[in-house]
């Protein structure tokens, strides 16, 4: 028993085998979450293509290597729609598909009501359609359609109300679509008490109690601010406010893209590599560090601000600092399970083991190189993190440079690599252009590293993040390291592999869609092995989500009861900034543009 | 809950750096006396900055000691009023206070190459002191998106020797 088990954990490329007319896919077993996951997925994959698409046009127009495709006004278009098409709705409708998919899975049952579930999808669906009408909409002339407000939408400047309502539809649809997941999990609960949690269902929860909780700040921006404001309900705003509340949940979003890269490291990894994972318990101890120390933190995006006390920003600085520690247990658990399948497979030697692990093998090579570039990510995150350090490096290239490790490749490299396991199984098809999927992660990690070693230096010389020239009449920027034209050529390069290392998975993904069902065996195997301590070695209180939220709001209550009180003291629209709306060239904008 | 030996240790080290962590920065805040961007500035009309009390017409003042200015910039799109249209003046080894606002959107006010670099809110005004040793030019941009002529909004400060400094003094008192 034991032996064949081994082999089932090893076998990536081979399944075992099946009687006859026996499937191992997912899709066989729980068709509706297989349907409404392959959705999901069909939306997030073409987000990343478009959104790839209109970063070469940046990465090539801002660096001057070429121009031919946008004016310089319209680079805001085009970087909204890829901020937001790419870090709210790629990685959000992943994480939707996988997490219903690993809900399922873990639970052992298929959808509560299909019906319902499909509505969610829906709502998201044509909440982000709304949203992309109002940004692209700004390229045709005679639509009035505007929102080059960019994926962060500060206040006082001011969009289409579509883009705000196609918003906050969206928003509705990712809380219906939490909601489902806990549906099934306590229909669950009331056919299996006093289980454990599966550990998949619980990183679901643990991860939607932390949406939920921070996602009311963006909620109340929007609906109670920005939404009027662009339909001339109410006259004006408070900007530090509304930048305060959507901080507020702007952190914690950050965690809502990389949980689902989590779940993939802790679940799956430790198989692809041949092993399992060490230890489920430390598991569960990361998701509920996760929970309660994301949402108070998000001062430590407005270091720079004016109106904000020093010692909030400090409060956020030590939370942030302490929230490094679940990514360093992440660290070590994701190492030490490569380690422990290497080793099983052969490996030795203090670093020879690395030489064993499956590089071949697409899903295992995307999650592991996106595991190493988090690393770096992090250490830049760090830099960002140090308060007083940080105003070397605020809102200048080093920060694009940070998150296109960590969302960029950490989780969108891990969600390619996923979807090459995982994809297989939600349709029933197996993965077409096993050549060229086996190449992607390479081509995703070289450009990555050259486009971000460079983003990052640029910063360092002062060179500003979100603006669409290369170069300033009145400013020089003096390089360390290297030379700003170098730096220029490597982030153009850089982007250009990237959007190829984009269009190969979108490839790969159309291929399988297109192939066949057939009759062979998948080419992987959904099986998922027992983590080496299980479960049973984790203490009890870890289950209790209820305490786990209620930390977590007091958390958030400290942190930001005072700081909120003091803004909205003086009355929640003062001191009073008009809308500025987007798309209208004023004046002053033709003298200054020649 | 059993936790293996090297994750023990690798737990007491993770927690050893953050602790590190946190004692840099605040060894930085309250021993070396680098100020961070607070609230101090307090608010102002977010439309008309200079109609209170809190802050004056834009250009170089005499501050409250010898060698010491307060710079006042208005951020509006796409310029700094001083600093786009005439540069910024002050005099080497001169202490600067800027007090930064803006009169329509968000932007930045960064001295490029130094950690000079803070918000402008509407509403807000923010309050950052530096010193400057050497004459030397520096170049200022706004590093937060303010629509589309954004690319555009740059400006210069230039420190020059105190001599030259006198001779074309626009403080005023
Ligand atoms: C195809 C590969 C990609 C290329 C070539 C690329 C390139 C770029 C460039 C050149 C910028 C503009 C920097 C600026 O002007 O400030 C940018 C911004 C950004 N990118 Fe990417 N990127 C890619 C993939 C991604 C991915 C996968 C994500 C997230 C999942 C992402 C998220 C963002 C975000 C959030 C911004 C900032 C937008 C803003 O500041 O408003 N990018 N990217
Ligand atoms: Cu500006
Ligand atoms: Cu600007």
């Amino acid at each position: 028993m034991a032996h064949a088990h081994d082999e089932r954990a090893t076998g990536t490329a081979e399944g075992r085998e099946l009687a006859a007319g026996e499937r191992l896919a997912f899709v066989d077993q729980y068709p509706a979450a297989a349907r409404v996951t392959r959705l999901c997925f069909g939306v997030s994959f073409t987000a990343l293509l478009i959104g790839a698409v209109l970063g070469i046009v940046q990465a090539l127009h801002r660096t001057n290597v070429f121009r031919g495709v946008i004016s310089s006004s319209d680079y805001y278009s085009v970087l909204t729609g890829h901020g937001v098409l790419l870090a709210l709705f790629f990685t959000i409708f992943f994480l939707s598909g996988a997490f219903t998919w690993g809900t399922s899975r873990s639970l052992g049952r298929d959808l509560p009501n299909p019906r319902f579930s499909l509505a969610w999808f829906g709502l998201q669906l044509g909440g982000a359609a709304a949203v992309a009408a109002a940004i692209f909409g700004g390229f045709v002339g005679q639509i009035p359609f505007e929102a080059d407000v960019l994926y962060t939408f500060y206040a006082p400047l001011q969009a289409h109300p579509l883009f705000y309502a196609g918003l906050a539809a969206w928003l509705v649809g990712t809380w219906l679509a939490g909601a489902d997941w806990i549906r099934s999990y306590l229909r669950w609960r009331s056919d299996n008490r006093g289980e454990r949690v599966p550990l998949q269902t619980f990183m679901v929860l643990t991860t939607m109690l932390m949406w939920y909780i921070s996602t009311v700040g963006v909620a109340v921006e929007v609906l109670v601010f920005l939404l009027p404001l662009s339909m001339g309900l109410i006259e004006s705003v408070d900007p530090l406010l509304t930048r305060t509340l959507f901080w507020y949940f702007g952190h914690p979003v950050v965690y809502f893209w990389l949980m689902p890269a989590y779940f993939a490291w802790y679940t799956i990894l430790p198989k692809l590599a041949g092993g399992r994972l060490f230890s489920d318990p430390l598991a569960r101890v990361v998701f509920v560090l996760f929970l309660i120390l994301s949402t108070p933190v998000g001062f430590h995006h407005q270091y720079a601000d004016p109106g904000v006390a020093e010692g909030f920003k400090f409060v956020a600085m030590t939370n942030t600092m302490f929230l490094l520690l679940p990514s360093f247990l992440t660290a070590f658990t994701v190492v030490a399970s490569m380690e422990y399948g290497a080793r099983r497979r052969g490996g030795s030697g203090y670093f020879g083991w690395m030489k064993a692990l499956p590089w071949a093998n697409p899903a295992f090579a995307g999650m592991a190189l996106a595991g190493l570039m988090f690393a770096a990510g992090g250490f830049s995150g760090i830099v960002n993190a140090g308060m007083n350090i940080n105003s070397l490096v605020h809102n200048t290239l080093w920060v694009p440079g940070h998150f296109h490790l960590t969302v960029g490749t950490a989780s969108a490299l891990t969600m390619m690599a996923l979807s090459y396991w995982l994809y297989p199984q939600v349709t029933g098809k197996r993965l077409q252009l096993y050549g060229v999927a086996q190449v992607q992660p390479y081509v995703w990690f070289i450009g990555m590293a050259l486009m971000s070693n460079a983003m990052h230096r640029a910063g360092l010389a002062g060179v500003p993040r979100r603006t669409a020239e290369p170069q300033y009449d009145q400013v020089s920027f003096e390089a360390a390291l290297g030379s700003i034209p170098e730096m220029r050529l490597q982030i153009a390069v850089g982007g250009a592999l990237l959007t190829l290392g984009a269009a190969l998975f979108a490839a790969v993904m159309l291929a399988t869609w297109f192939a066949d069902r057939g009759r062979g065996r998948l080419r992987v195997d959904s099986h998922l092995p027992e983590p080496i301590s299980g479960p049973e070695d984790a203490p009890r209180v870890l289950d209790n989500f209820r305490l786990w939220a209620a930390i977590a709001v007091v958390l958030v209550a400290i942190a930001y009861g005072f700081p909120i009180f003091s803004m909205v003291a003086d009355g929640p629209f003062d001191p009073a900034a008009p809308p500025v709306p987007v798309g209208v060239v004023d004046a002053a904008l033709g003298v200054f543009l020649g | 809950m059993h936790v293996h030996r090297f994750e023990r240790i690798w737990l007491v080290a993770a927690l050893g750096m953050i602790v590190l962590f946190v004692g840099t920065v605040t060894y930085g805040a309250v021993v070396a006396g680098y100020g961070m961007v607070d609230a101090e500035g307090g608010q102002v009309d977010a439309t008309d900055p200079t109609d209170g009390e809190n802050f004056r017409e834009p250009g170089v003042y005499n501050g409250s000691e010898p060698g010491h200015y307060d710079v006042y910039v208005e951020t509006r799109r796409f310029a700094f009023v001083p600093g786009t249209a005439e540069p910024i003046r002050v005099p080497a080894g001169s202490t600067v206070t800027f007090h930064v606002v803006s009169v329509d959107v968000l932007h930045g006010f960064e001295v490029a190459g130094t950690n000079i670099n803070t918000m402008a809110i509407p509403g807000q005004k923010a309050v950052v002191t530096a010193e400057f040793d050497e004459a030397r030019e520096y170049g200022i941009v706004c590093n937060e998106y303010c629509g589309e002529g954004h690319h555009t909004m740059a400006g210069s400060l230039e420190v020059v020797p105190p001599g030259e400094f006198n001779a074309t003094a626009e403080v005023s008192a």
